[in-house]
């Protein structure tokens, strides 16, 4: 059973094309990696999915709905989670009211005017916090936190709403190697333990050959590949963009600063 | 109204507009390499027709005249480039709200400088020698001068425009102005083309100033009015862009030369004299502009807007000592009717105190959680005092339903205005709070049948028991407390957290469900609805309300109000308006220059104390603290 499915999606900056004709779709449960180089389109891509650009045209179906020109509240609605490329938490909120916000507005709680945040929930966030290995510092400032463990607290904010889809742009980008791969194991033991779909970018390829259960692969805004780590290793397109140009898989790290629309 | 009638109102339009664009082009450019916005260019402009008049006067004849106005750009220039030497320098980086609250200070400075130096009456200037006739038109005279004046704007316009494309300083310019590192990586002297452009901006301010000196008379109220102007005309015009600010003081000239034009009309049985709506006009214009196309006619979007300051610690819940802290000042403030007997001018300062509390945290409400900087709360409070005070005027309401009425016309107000502000962030949605704020006091102002225009209303006494200020002391206090408990509640319970939430990081807020938008507008609707408490209070304390206490003055007020105590805590307010009023009410009250002791007040703290008070004693205990 597919899960989401995207169909000829597009989009252009300008004269760029960022996204150009892309199709492919995520099976119940699948672990499915996007790779590509700098610049291919898989934020772009991302960020389509998840409401915060309108696809110029294709289909993006979820379900049984059409996410394509939805709001990103709406579509977190829907059931689909997302972290950022960027990480992105609220710094002026401790580690746990940060996941509470996330329940709270999950509960429909947001307009409430009269009962304390900090006692909504917190169980549950705690409960969450402990499955990304984060409930030491439930009560620290977010702000305060490494890079690598706001990912996590992201993670756990994308999981509050309990979603059937999980988007995770670069979710290791800023971690040490040996970080990234146990944050990817423990995404995936959630994941396979709750049955999210996950569709997820990394610039890791030893990251994304041990764990993901098929790839595909992106490059000027098109998809060149699609397969198990095998196919992908050996095809010869995505050999001659990742080896002709004399650049290996060990890619160099993105900035992390860099702007997210 | 006929045709000749409109023609001569366009181009005496036309006329007006070149002031007008001198000061917002400087303003532009000055933005766009920068970023900072001048609030005082306005400032510059009235000094620019001061010096020229004082030139034209004292050496007189044709090169007192002419002479005299390249003199003065040259100089007004030259004190451009020295405020930005000494001055601004050295807050490049700060947060904007810091900015413009410094370019503020300078305002009172200057316009007390030169109150000191020209003295308070109004200075008209000599005629243009050689222009001093008029030309006519459709049988009316229009003076020789302003036809002048029509082509002058046009010229620079196209001087400047042939400056940036051709010569080495304008490619740096428009460098800057479009990407303002890669002047750095371009390894130019950022420090230099800062100086040169603030010099040239100054310069263009003071011409426009100084051409103005035969038009009309220099006044000490120019530089509020003119930089109010120029700041539609650059917001309608684009940031940044001389040609789109031409366009914009072109248009706006014309829609109030229009406005004039039309004149009175009967409609519906009723008659409307269009020419009393010209303020009116001109905040609407900005407005559809700003809606349409937020970032003006001839603007490009503005990157990433940067925060009020430093992200703020976590909220915790009050200290038992804070508890106790509060319990106490509580009882000391219920005492004091008791110390009345002896001087009653305590209970008139802890009513102003109280009101003013309540006014800053309203707007700490929206500019702190809410990251909201809005210049023009004022419309808030004029919106509940004048709602009171017209219910008393006309259908002679009872007190209790006028402060009733306070809150919701307020409310009413800030859901409207809200609507729009939320769409916009950083300077431009403090520009549009600022313009929201104008159109409440030009409506005010220039509606006096309803308002009694700039008399105000008066006779809104409160009735036995509140009388007794003793005893209306005790109500504003316990509407004081009430408000400012329910907004400390409400940024506990989850609305606040949504507010925070949508201010920290609106990306995420989004992609959690949160609609930020909407969360920002009823946030901006209770801050509203809070400061209408104040103004109704303020009605009846004072027993009157006037157009001129609603002004951009009263905004401005708040957010010193709320930076002198520290905007990072919700103590902060509390403590800078109390501070701040009690200043006002004596130290302030004694001195003929209050203005030029409030702008160092304020520099001071921009530079010296950017936490205000609360969060400097905070960082006092903690660094006691580490120290034992
Ligand atoms: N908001 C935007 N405006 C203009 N161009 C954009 C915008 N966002 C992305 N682009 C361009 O679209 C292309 C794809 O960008 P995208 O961020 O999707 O790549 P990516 O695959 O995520 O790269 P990375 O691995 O560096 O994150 C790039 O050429 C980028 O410059
Ligand atoms: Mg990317």
């Amino acid at each position: 059973m597919t899960d989401l499915s995207i169909r000829s999606l597009a989009k252009a900056f300008g004269g760029v094309r960022a996204v150009n004709d892309v199709s492919f779709e995520v099976a119940r449960g699948e672990f499915l990696a996007m790779i590509g180089p700098n610049g291919a389109g898989k934020s772009t891509c991302f960020n389509m999915i998840n409401g915060q650009l309108r696809p110029d045209s294709g289909e993006i179906w979820f379900e049984r709905a059409n996410l394509a020109g939805l709001a990103p509240r709406e579509i977190w609605r829907l059931g689909v989670g997302r972290t950022f490329q960027v990480a992105a938490t609220f710094g002026s909120m401790t580690v746990v009211e940060n996941v509470q916000m996330a329940l709270i507005s999950h509960a429909g709680e947001t307009y409430r005017l009269w009962k304390p945040a900090a006692s909504r929930y917190r169980a549950r966030a705690l409960e969450l916090l402990e499955q990304v290995g984060m409930k030491d510092a439930a009560d620290r400032a977010s702000r305060e936190l490494a890079y690598g463990d706001v990912k996590r607290v992201e993670l756990a904010m994308a999981l509050a709403n309990d979603p059937r889809l999980l988007l995770m742009d670069e979710p290791t980008a800023g971690m040490a190697p040996r970080e990234r791969n146990a944050l990817i194991a423990l995404v995936k033991r959630l994941v396979v333990e709750k049955g999210i779909s996950v569709l997820f970018t990394e610039h890791s390829m030893d990251v994304v050959f041990a764990h993901a259960d098929r790839i595909i692969v992106l490059a000027r805004g098109r998809l060149i590949a699609d397969g198990d780590a095998r196919t992908i290793r050996e095809h010869p397109k995505v050999q001659e963009v990742y080896f002709g140009t004399g650049k290996t898989f060990a890619r160099v790290e993105p900035k992390p600063l860099e702007p997210q629309p | 109204m006929n045709v000749s009638g409109f023609i001569f109102q366009a181009l005496n339009g036309l006329s007006s507009a070149s002031g007008l664009f001198f000061v917002a082009a400087g303003l532009s450019l000055i933005f766009g390499v920068t970023r900072i916005v001048n609030i005082a260019h306005g400032s510059l402009y009235m000094l620019g027709t001061y010096v020229a008049y004082s030139l034209a006067t004292k050496i007189g004849g044709g090169f007192g005249f002419w002479g005299g106005i390249v003199i003065t750009a040259c100089l007004v220039g030259l004190l451009g480039a020295a405020i930005e030497f000494v001055l601004l320098r050295r807050i490049y980086r700060a947060p904007e709200l810091f900015q413009l609250l410094a370019t503020f200070a300078l305002i009172l400075i200057i316009n007390d400088a030169t109150l000191w130096l020209w003295g308070p009456e109004d200075l008209l200037g000599p005629r243009a020698p050689g222009m001093r006739d008029a030309i006519e038109i459709f049988g009316r005279r229009l003076p020789t001068y302003d036809l002048f004046l029509i082509v002058i704007a046009p010229v620079v316009l196209w001087i400047l425009h042939l400056g940036l494309a051709r010569t080495r300083f304008g490619r740096l310019v428009r460098a800057a102005t479009q990407d303002r590192e890669m002047v750095g990586a371009l390894g130019v002297n950022q420090a230099m083309l800062f100086t040169a452009v603030f010099a040239l901006g100054s310069f263009l301010a003071g011409l426009g100033g100084a051409l103005q000196v035969a038009r009309e008379p220099a006044n000490l109220a120019m530089d509020l009015t003119v930089i109010g102007d120029a700041f539609v005309v650059v917001v309608v015009g684009g940031m940044g862009s001389i040609t789109g600010a031409y366009l914009a003081a072109v248009i706006i000239a014309e829609v109030k030369a229009l406005c004039i034009a039309i004149g009175t009309v009967s409609m519906f049985g009723m008659s409307l004299n269009f020419s009393k709506f010209t303020l009116v006009a001109e905040f609407l214009v900005m407005a559809a502009v700003l809606i349409a196309r937020p970032y003006g006619l001839l603007g490009r979007p503005q990157g990433a807007v940067r925060g009020v300051a430093d992200p703020e610690d976590p909220m915790r819940p009050a200290t038992p000592a804070l508890k106790f802290l509060g319990v106490v000042v509580l009882g000391a403030l219920m005492a004091m009717p008791l110390m009345a007997q002896s001087s009653p001018y305590v209970l008139i300062l802890g009513i102003d105190v109280m009101i003013a509390v309540l006014f800053a945290a309203s707007l700490h409400f929206i500019m702190g959680p809410g990251g909201m900087h809005s210049f023009g709360h004022a419309a808030y409070f004029g919106l509940g005092a004048y709602g009171a005070a017209l219910l008393v005027k006309w259908l002679a309401a009872p007190m209790g339903l006028a402060l009733l009425a306070a809150p919701i016309t307020a409310l009413l107000g800030a859901l409207l205005f809200g609507w729009f502000a939320v769409r916009l962030s950083g300077v431009y949605l403090a520009m549009l709070t600022l313009a929201f704020a104008q159109i409440v006091w030009a409506a005010v102002f220039q509606w006096e049948d309803l308002t009694g225009g700039s008399n105000g209303v008066i006779g809104v006494w409160p009735p036995a028991p509140f009388s007794n200020s003793s005893v209306y002391f005790i109500l504003v206090l316990l509407l004081t407390v009430i408000g400012v408990l329910a907004l400390r509640r409400i940024l506990f319970a989850p609305f606040g957290y949504a507010m925070r939430a949508g201010r920290d990081s609106p990306l995420r807020a989004e992609a959690i469900g949160i609609d930020v938008k909407r969360v920002h507008w009823l946030g901006f609707a209770i801050a509203g609805l809070v400061c209408g408490v104040a103004g109704g209070l303020f009605a009846f304390a004072k027993g009157s309300i006037s157009p001129e206490t609603i002004g951009v003055g009263r905004s401005i007020d708040g957010l010193v109000m709320v930076l002198l105590g520290g905007i990072q805590t919700l103590t902060g307010p509390i403590v800078g308006a109390s501070v701040f009023a009690v200043l006002q009410d004596t130290i302030m009250r004694q001195t003929e220059y209050w203005r030029a002791l409030l702008g160092l007040i304020i520099l001071l703290l921009v530079m010296a104390f950017p936490a205000g008070i609360v969060g400097g004693v905070i960082n006092l205990l903690r660094r006691w603290r580490t120290a034992s």
